[in-house]
């Protein structure tokens, strides 16, 4: 066979390109030109670019195949003007800009580093956000169906959103000459639908958005639509619509030949959009393969557009092109006619073409309406997948629901977007009149019947004994018709399986060209009929979606909400350094100079044991519970008792959920007669409000209680220590503060540096102690009037961590720390805690269970390593013998671990299997490069007998 | 040992002047501000008792029916007051600054021995107004929330979520102007939220385009 000279591949005239508008850029290295209008695939296949790339696997050449989505093997990564950077798009989607620089993908994926794909190493990073939309009409794609659908359903009033992933709404009548094409309302195609999209830019309540594609289809017609905008950027919309149009048209599909992956081979329709709408020959000689009309009609524009046809091979009669030839593109290809099996016989006719058009059916593009739980069904007549029954709000019109002729598709789509509108409560329901649309005939030939199709998906290899290791199903994934062949050889029948073995269809194509294909192909291996084989599952995205579109602006310092005090900016200042608590940011420490944690911590603590510190306590939950019954449902929420609380006096409490667990705990106060104050740990303000509520809304209605929560109402500072007192008498002088006058566990309200406060007598630390509230608003005020009261008592700040040593060595627990849901208070050693005499309560019932009265549960207990200077690590196992046989029995864990300078030493707290009744036994906890033994000790290892809390004289 | 009590401090103080830049920097497209300190103050009561309807009413200065909206998601304004509905037997009374102590002292004596509650919540989340021609869309960018006129408008309220904060929404006029109003602790995170999000503005669109192309040639 001879070369075929290279000539200029563009068409001297039609098209929707602006020749007036040269477009540079670079593919692979190498400098080329198009035009505004074109893809990088059309500018490409127009400088006679055919090999775009090597196959994943194989290494073999591969050129465009399609024009759209579907595309398996154009995948470029492309650099933007500005610097930011795709890592993967398909050439056939990107719209040409002056100075983009493409390169093909080699090889198999890899990951972006971080940054480069949103922004490039120095270049501008692309901007993506989001937004919200609501519609009573959702519209997804904008060719004739859609355009229909989205003007009956926009002329209703409704709100309507129509949605098209090109640049330019039309869909296949963009690939419709002006001259010779179809007409529609006795004008060009595209005129019509020019003509529709000014009627719906004129109707206020329309909006379009191009360049946009739907990838997701959720409940409750929930779409999420991509949206390519500027020319990196990009906008991620959450649509909700009452209802949806799908005109999504179809996907052409392959037919699986030998050698049928050669650069040169493409699918008919993609031909039809090259020649038709960006006026490129996409070869000079071409042989036309198809099982239908739509075949015919794209050999019948390549010889419009000057492309020698040299032949067309209609399956419908019994012929088919059995291989190709061609390095590194696409020669000639080899036809045979064949029996009724579609098994090559008779002698082989070789013809030489630089282009294969095939047309192997189409496929409805049901995408969409699958994942919006939309069955399908196979169609004998139409060899393909419809939509079946029909899904609630959700239509589909034109090719996607099977209907390929013009004139019904626009039909259809108005039928379908008034019937839309009225289902949303819009119009009467009745569709516009159609226009009239007049199709040129094509040559008929006697022997097949106008508008049938040949159901052909595989020609075997003449040769019998051909594994088809070349007949490519999947070209993404170089996958083929042997590997079809021996997942079924070994037993597969679910297509999911088959899917899952040979690959096909798992690519980022999603299988738009081969998932299809493949299942016939297998169905046919399996010798059972496609429809009854059915298909894979079609999961969202429809097209790939990048990491940072579904950021948006949730990024860096926005990522999470950062909440904080207001006595932050305070916290700040200082120098502290901050831990995340939740979505909180905690003060954790507050070096000095060249302080290191520890330090800080041992600083911070002798403070707040010997002197006095403050800290900020503000994130703790509080909820205000009123009514005449709060002292009787605080009885049953709590499992101890609340309602002889005195007023002006406070409780520490434990909540359990019904199954007896620990689930929250802190002191809650009788503000008045028929008024509580409840605080909860700073994790669980939301939760323990959702518990109350719903206690009281399902279980106990008449209970006269009502809740509020009053978390970020009160500001709270936590001034504690042996001379918290003298702090409190220089900021409330009129305050009686006397232990006598004001009792641990009581509550005042006072003047506290001129402001109206709430002071609470609680420790989380067994010191002296004093909580004060005031409103948020005046909780830096109060906190640097503290600050400055207790400078002459050297007052010192301190933060989460020391907190956690101060508690820890009281052996007070931390909901969340010492428990995990799987812990009783009987296992905290807090039985006292638990009610014997009060009625009922949550979680009372499980406590009775053999399995909460255990005597080999986990217990609470001090460690103490027998090496004082020993750390042992939080949430290290513990073991009787550290040297027995693997695996050891795990006879507890370490919970909290801390040195401590009140006990001159470290210790930890830690759940042991019958704890209790081992004190002073060892256990160890073998760690990757040595072993720890501790002692079991006593949870409570400073002052047992509670004997500072009232100060230390 | 004493602080002024007028030395309080809002969430947003020091964020002010970037909230105050949004109008110049959007060509008027949206306006932002803190309105600190308003009073609020939590009411619960049972909508089926007319007689503690009446007098809480009375106290709000309404007649019955007219101050506690019962129609969800609405709002009920009189004078300076507006009244939230926040549930079934739930509002939020939101008043000028200051106002709250006459306010929740008012509301207790009409409860009376009613079952219900009222409590002060003025310090529990501060105000957010978005006001001008974008504001709609600005909130479109980090609300579910369908604030079409159809579906939404003046008087209407939500309780609902901006970006990844829990507000309560409130659109107070049809200019459009609204009224987030959201806890201190959130407040910091939702309006540089907010402010990011000026960059994205359908009409201002135009202006960076310019701005860019200026900047890559």
């Amino acid at each position: 066979m001879t070369a075929i000279p290279a000539t200029s591949r563009r068409l001297p005239t039609g098209g929707r390109i602006d020749r007036s508008s040269p477009i540079g850029f670079s593919f692979d290295g190498n400098d080329y030109s198009g035009f505004r209008g074109d893809t990088l695939a059309s500018a490409l296949l127009a400088n006679g670019v055919r090999v775009v790339g090597r196959s994943i696997y194989r290494g073999r050449p591969r050129g465009i195949v399609a024009a759209g989505a579907e595309e398996p093997n154009a995948l470029v990564e492309v650099t933007w003007p500005g610097g930011a950077s795709d890592p993967m798009l398909r050439a056939t989607q990107v719209e040409l800009v002056e100075g983009l620089r493409a390169r093909p993908l080699r090889g198999v994926g890899r990951l972006v580093a971080g940054g480069e794909a949103a922004g490039g190493a120095n270049g501008e990073a692309a901007v993506f956000d989001k937004r919200h939309a609501h519609c009573d009409v959702l519209v997804v794609g904008g060719g004739p169906a859609g355009l229909g659908a989205a003007l009956a359903a926009g002329r209703t009033g409704a709100r309507v959103i129509l949605v098209d992933e090109g640049p330019e709404l039309g869909g296949t009548l963009l690939a419709m000459p002006d001259d010779g094409g179809d007409r529609i309302a006795g004008g060009p195609a595209m005129a019509w639908a020019s003509g529709v999209v000014g009627q719906l830019r004129a109707l206020p309540e329309v909006r379009i958005l191009t360049r946009a594609t739907a990838v997701g289809h959720f409940d409750h017609n929930y779409v999420l639509v991509s949206e390519r905008r500027g020319v990196a950027d990009g906008r991620l919309w959450h649509v909700r619509a009452r209802e949806v149009v799908l005109a999504t048209g179809a996907h052409e599909r392959p037919i699986a030949f030998a050698d049928n992956d050669r650069p040169g081979i493409m699918l008919a329709g993609a031909v039809r959009t090259y020649v038709g709408r960006f006026a490129v020959r996409p070869g000079q000689r071409a042989v036309v393969f198809t099982t239908n009309d739509s075949g015919i009609a794209c050999a019948g524009e390549l010889a419009e557009a000057g492309v020698e046809v040299a032949t067309v091979v209609d399956a419908r009669m019994d012929v088919a092109v059995v291989g190709t030839a061609g390095e590194p593109t696409l020669t000639g290809v080899t036809i045979m006619a064949i029996d009724a099996d579609g098994r090559p016989t008779g002698h082989p006719r070789d013809v030489e073409c630089d282009l294969l058009a095939v047309a192997g059916g189409w496929n409805p593009a049901v995408h969409l309406y699958s994942q919006a739980r939309g069955t399908l069904r196979y169609d004998e007549r139409l060899a393909c997948f419809v939509p079946g029954a029909t899904v609630r709000g959700v239509q589909t019109a034109g090719a996607c629901h099977g209907t390929f002729g013009l004139a019904e598709g626009i039909a259809e789509g108005l039928a379908a977007g008034a019937a839309a509108a009225r289902a949303a409560g819009f119009g009467d329901g009745k569709a516009p009149r159609a226009p009239s649309v007049d199709t040129p005939l094509l040559p008929a030939d006697p022997d097949v019947a106008p508008g049938s199709i040949a159901p052909l998906w595989l020609v075997p290899a003449p040769d019998p004994d051909a594994e088809g290791s070349t007949h490519f199903v999947d070209l993404e994934r170089d996958a083929t018709v042997a590997d079809l062949s021996r997942a079924v050889g070994a037993g597969l029948r679910s297509m999911e399986h088959v899917k899952r073995f040979t690959t096909v269809g798992t690519a980022s194509d999603q299988g738009k060209t081969s998932g299809v294909l493949g299942s016939a192909i297998a169905a046919s291996l399996m010798g059972r009929p496609v429809g009854e084989a059915g298909l894979t599952t079609y999961r969202p995205p429809y097209v790939p979606v990048s990491f940072a579109l579904l950021a948006g602006r949730d990024r860096g310092e926005l990522h999470d909400p950062v909440r904080t005090t207001a006595i932050h900016p305070w916290h700040v200042a200082r120098g502290a350094v901050f831990e995340d608590v939740g979505q909180w940011k905690r003060a954790r420490y507050y070096p000095l100079p060249g302080e290191s944690m520890e330090e800080s911590v041992l600083r911070e603590c002798a403070a707040a044991r010997h002197g006095v510190a403050v800290m900020d306590a503000s994130t703790l939950g509080k909820i205000d519970l009123q009514g005449p019954d709060a002292g009787e449902f605080l009885n049953r929420v709590y499992t101890n008792a609340f309602a002889k609380l005195p007023v002006g006096s406070c409780r520490y409490g434990v909540m359990c959920r019904p199954d007896g667990m620990v689930f929250d705990d802190g002191v809650t106060s009788r503000l008045a007669e028929d008024r509580f104050l409840m605080t909860t740990t700073t994790g669980n303000a939301a939760p323990v409000l959702d518990h109350l509520e719903e206690w009281l809304q399902t279980e106990w209605p008449t209970l006269r209680v009502r809740t509020t929560s009053v978390t970020e109402q009160w500001a709270t500072i936590a001034v504690v220590g042996p001379r918290s007192r003298d702090v409190l008498r220089a900021l409330a002088p009129d305050l009686a503060l006397a232990p006598e006058d004001f009792p641990f566990m009581t509550w005042r309200g006072a003047e506290v540096a001129g402001l109206r406060a709430r002071v609470f007598r609680i420790s989380f630390s067994g010191e002296l102690a004093y909580e004060i509230n005031v409103p948020t608003w005046h909780g830096l005020a109060m906190w640097e009037a503290v600050i400055e009261a207790g400078a002459p008592s050297g007052i010192t700040p301190y933060g989460t961590e020391t907190m956690h040593v101060l508690r820890a060595e009281k052996g007070y627990p931390i909901v969340g720390q010492e428990t995990d849901g799987t812990v009783t208070p009987q296992d905290l050693g807090m039985d006292w805690i638990v009610s014997k005499t009060k009625g009922d309560f949550i979680g009372r019932r499980s406590h009775r269970r053999p399995d909460t009265g255990r005597p080999d549960r986990k217990q609470l207990v001090g460690l103490l390593p027998l090496e004082p200077d020993d750390l042992l690590p939080e949430g290290a196992q513990l073991v009787d013998d550290p040297d027995g046989p693997l695996p050891m029995r795990m006879v507890g864990h370490v919970t909290s671990s801390y040195r401590s300078a009140a006990v001159g030493r470290t210790f930890a707290l830690g759940l042991v299997r019958r704890g209790r009744e081992r004190v002073g036994e060892v256990v160890h906890a073998p760690l990757v490069d040595r072993t720890i033994a501790a002692t079991i000790a006593p949870s409570v290892l400073y002052d047992p007998d509670n004997l500072r809390r009232d100060g230390d004289g | 040992m004493t602080a002024s009590p007028a030395v309080r401090h809002s969430p947003l103080e020091s964020l002010g002047d970037a909230l105050a830049s949004a109008a110049p920097s959007t060509a008027g497209a949206v306006a932002l501000r803190e309105l600190p300190f308003l009073a609020q103050v939590d009411l619960r009561c049972d909508p089926s008792d007319s007689s503690v309807m009446r007098r809480v009413e009375a106290a709000l200065g309404g007649a019955l029916g007219t101050a506690l909206p019962i129609e969800p998601n609405t709002v009920a304004t009189l004078g300076d007051l507006a009244v939230l509905w926040l549930g079934p037997d739930e509002w939020l009374i939101v008043g000028s600054p200051d106002a709250e102590g006459a306010l929740e002292a008012r509301l207790r004596e009409a409860l009376g021995d009613a079952v219900g509650s009222v409590v002060d919540v003025s310090a529990n989340r501060t105000t957010i107004e978005v006001r001008g021609p974008a504001a709609r869309e600005l909130l479109a960018a980090a609300c579910s929330v369908d604030l079409h006129l159809r579906a939404f408008g003046p008087g209407r309220c939500a309780q609902t979520a901006l970006a990844r904060a829990a507000v309560i929404l409130h659109q107070t006029s049809d200019e459009p102007c609204y009224r987030i109003l959201v806890r201190p602790s959130f407040a910091t995170y939702l309006a540089r939220w907010l402010l990011d999000a000026l960059d994205g503005l359908e009409g201002l669109d135009d202006l960076e385009t310019a701005v860019r192309s200026e900047g890559r040639t």
